[in-house]
């Protein structure tokens, strides 16, 4: 029973992204377009952007994640389906980490597809590329968990966008040092294991913790 | 025990105490800014290597200090309000908010002073500076998160979640800084055993502690009360103390009259 409300909730929410491809690609392309602003910004030289790289694709990443979070719950907010929800023998808990999971799947399938854009632009190594697949696999959750809080807050107020990324950024501090560093390791060639075992076990504590305060926001949003 | 604690989870009652508590901290942030604040700038020693510009320490440290202890105080009672659903609790959330991001603010700015003839510079990206301002970021986050709503019982509750999130944060935030990049002084005072002070500037230096703890709880209870009469004016005991006071006024009034 469980498993059944489960596999519909993400199947609904894969074939609805799939059908509105135009907000699937909207976040990737301003990721594209951020990362593309900064050698234009700090000059062309490879050295320069090869130092700075790590940094400016985290940055842009979790400006796109943001971006693309928002209607995380906003439809079935409106229409009513998310207090439905409540109500089924499924426990809101695990609706609410399977939608984000899904959530999750959906944006970084794109941008895993356009990282290799970044290894030529920001003249990255391949070893600082390893770093930053890996810093993004294991971080880029923790953004979702953290952030489907801040979405499930700001969700009955109209004009969310701003006030969630004010709320969301100091938060997501930890791990965009953690991030930057690790592929700065890399870079120089030295072990970056430390830092993607930290991110790792930060995003299991988000994963664990986060639907529990999700739940309870969107309970809140609820009224 | 716990029925006299939760019946502090109603307004009437949480009123009468912060105005019974309200004198002990006035008197307490009277006497522990003028004693401190004086004793530290006008008669403690001055520094042997950084002379008298070190005499910010007693704004500076003060602030810093209870700038995280707000927050603290902060999201401790968002956990009372979200667990056991206390009105009050939220009250206070959005009375203490602003008084922490502007003690966390004046951290920031007598730190960045005292910054700039001692290392040459107002800011710099060390550790303990990024945490403060992301403290303060934090604050901010959760008064502007409590402004958005138009419904102040479930903005206040919003900003309990977003309270709990930063709290759990503040640690894993000042560890992953400090391992970034550190610059600022160890800690000075909370080395009692063999504090890197001597006593005739410690002792200043933690009666203006208490003299901001005074302070920091005499504006907080009267924002506490003013937040509970504006968002209980229609209820039956804000009407009721409004009705005894005009009745007092009236009598006196009428009794000056006849004198």
């Amino acid at each position: 029973m469980v498993s059944a409300v489960l596999f519909s909730v993400v199947k609904q929410d894969l074939a609805v992204a799939v059908r509105q491809r135009a907000e699937l690609v909207q976040p990737i392309m301003f990721f594209v377009l951020v990362v593309t602003l900064f050698p234009i910004a700090v000059g062309p030289s490879p050295e320069t952007l090869q130092r700075i790289g790590g940094g400016v694709v985290w940055v842009a990443t979790i400006l796109a994640l943001l971006m693309g979070m928002e209607r995380l719950f906003r439809d079935e907010f409106n229409d009513g389906t998310l207090e439905h929800y409540r109500f089924s023998p499924c426990p809101f808990y695990l609706i609410v980490s399977a939608k984000v999971i899904t959530h999750w799947f959906i944006q970084i399938m794109p941008l895993l597809l356009v990282s290799p854009i970044l290894v030529l632009f920001l003249n990255m190594t391949a070893q600082m590329y390893w770093a930053l697949i890996l810093t993004l696999v294991f971080g880029t959750p923790l953004v979702s968990f953290v952030g489907a809080i801040g979405v499930a807050l700001t969700l009955s107020l109209n004009r969310g966008g701003v006030l969630l990324a004010l709320l969301l950024l100091p938060i997501f501090i930890p791990l965009l040092i953690f991030a930057t560093s690790a592929i700065d390791s890399a870079s120089m060639n030295l072990a970056y294991h430390p830092q993607i075992a930290i991110i790792a076990s930060l995003m299991l504590c988000a994963v664990a913790l986060c639907p529990i305060a999700i739940t309870y926001s969107l309970k809140v949003s609820q009224n | 025990m716990w029925k006299w604690i939760n019946s502090f989870a109603k307004p009437e009652k949480a009123y009468w105490l912060a105005s019974a508590m309200q004198p002990y901290f006035f008197a307490i942030a009277l006497l522990g800014l003028t004693v401190g604040i004086t004793w530290g700038l006008v008669f403690a020693p001055a520094d042997y290597q950084q002379g008298d510009s070190y005499r910010i320490i007693y704004i500076h440290v003060p602030s810093a200090i209870l700038s995280q202890t707000a927050y603290i105080a902060m999201a401790t009672a968002a956990l009372v309000g979200i667990v056991w659903q206390w009105r009050t609790a939220f009250m206070f959330i959005s009375a203490i908010a602003p008084v922490g991001a502007v003690i966390c603010f004046i951290s920031l700015f007598t730190g960045a002073a005292w910054g700039k003839p001692m290392w040459g510079t107002w800011w710099i990206w060390d550790a303990r500076l990024t945490s403060q301002l992301i403290l303060l970021f934090l604050y901010l986050g959760v008064m502007s998160l409590y402004l958005a709503f138009e419904d102040k019982q479930q903005g206040g509750k919003a900003a309990a979640i977003m309270a709990l999130v930063g709290v759990i944060n503040i640690p894993i935030i000042k560890y992953s800084v400090e391992w970034w990049n550190t610059l600022h002084q160890g800690a000075t005072i909370s080395k009692f055993d063999q504090p890197s002070m001597p006593a005739e500037m410690l002792w200043p230096l933690l009666i203006s502690i208490l003299g901001f703890v005074g302070f920091i709880g005499i504006i907080t209870l009267i924002r506490f009360k003013n937040e509970m009469i504006i968002r209980d004016k229609h209820r039956p005991w804000v009407m009721q103390m409004f009705a005894e006071n005009s009745e007092l006024q009236r009598l006196s009034a009428s009794k000056k009259e006849v004198n």
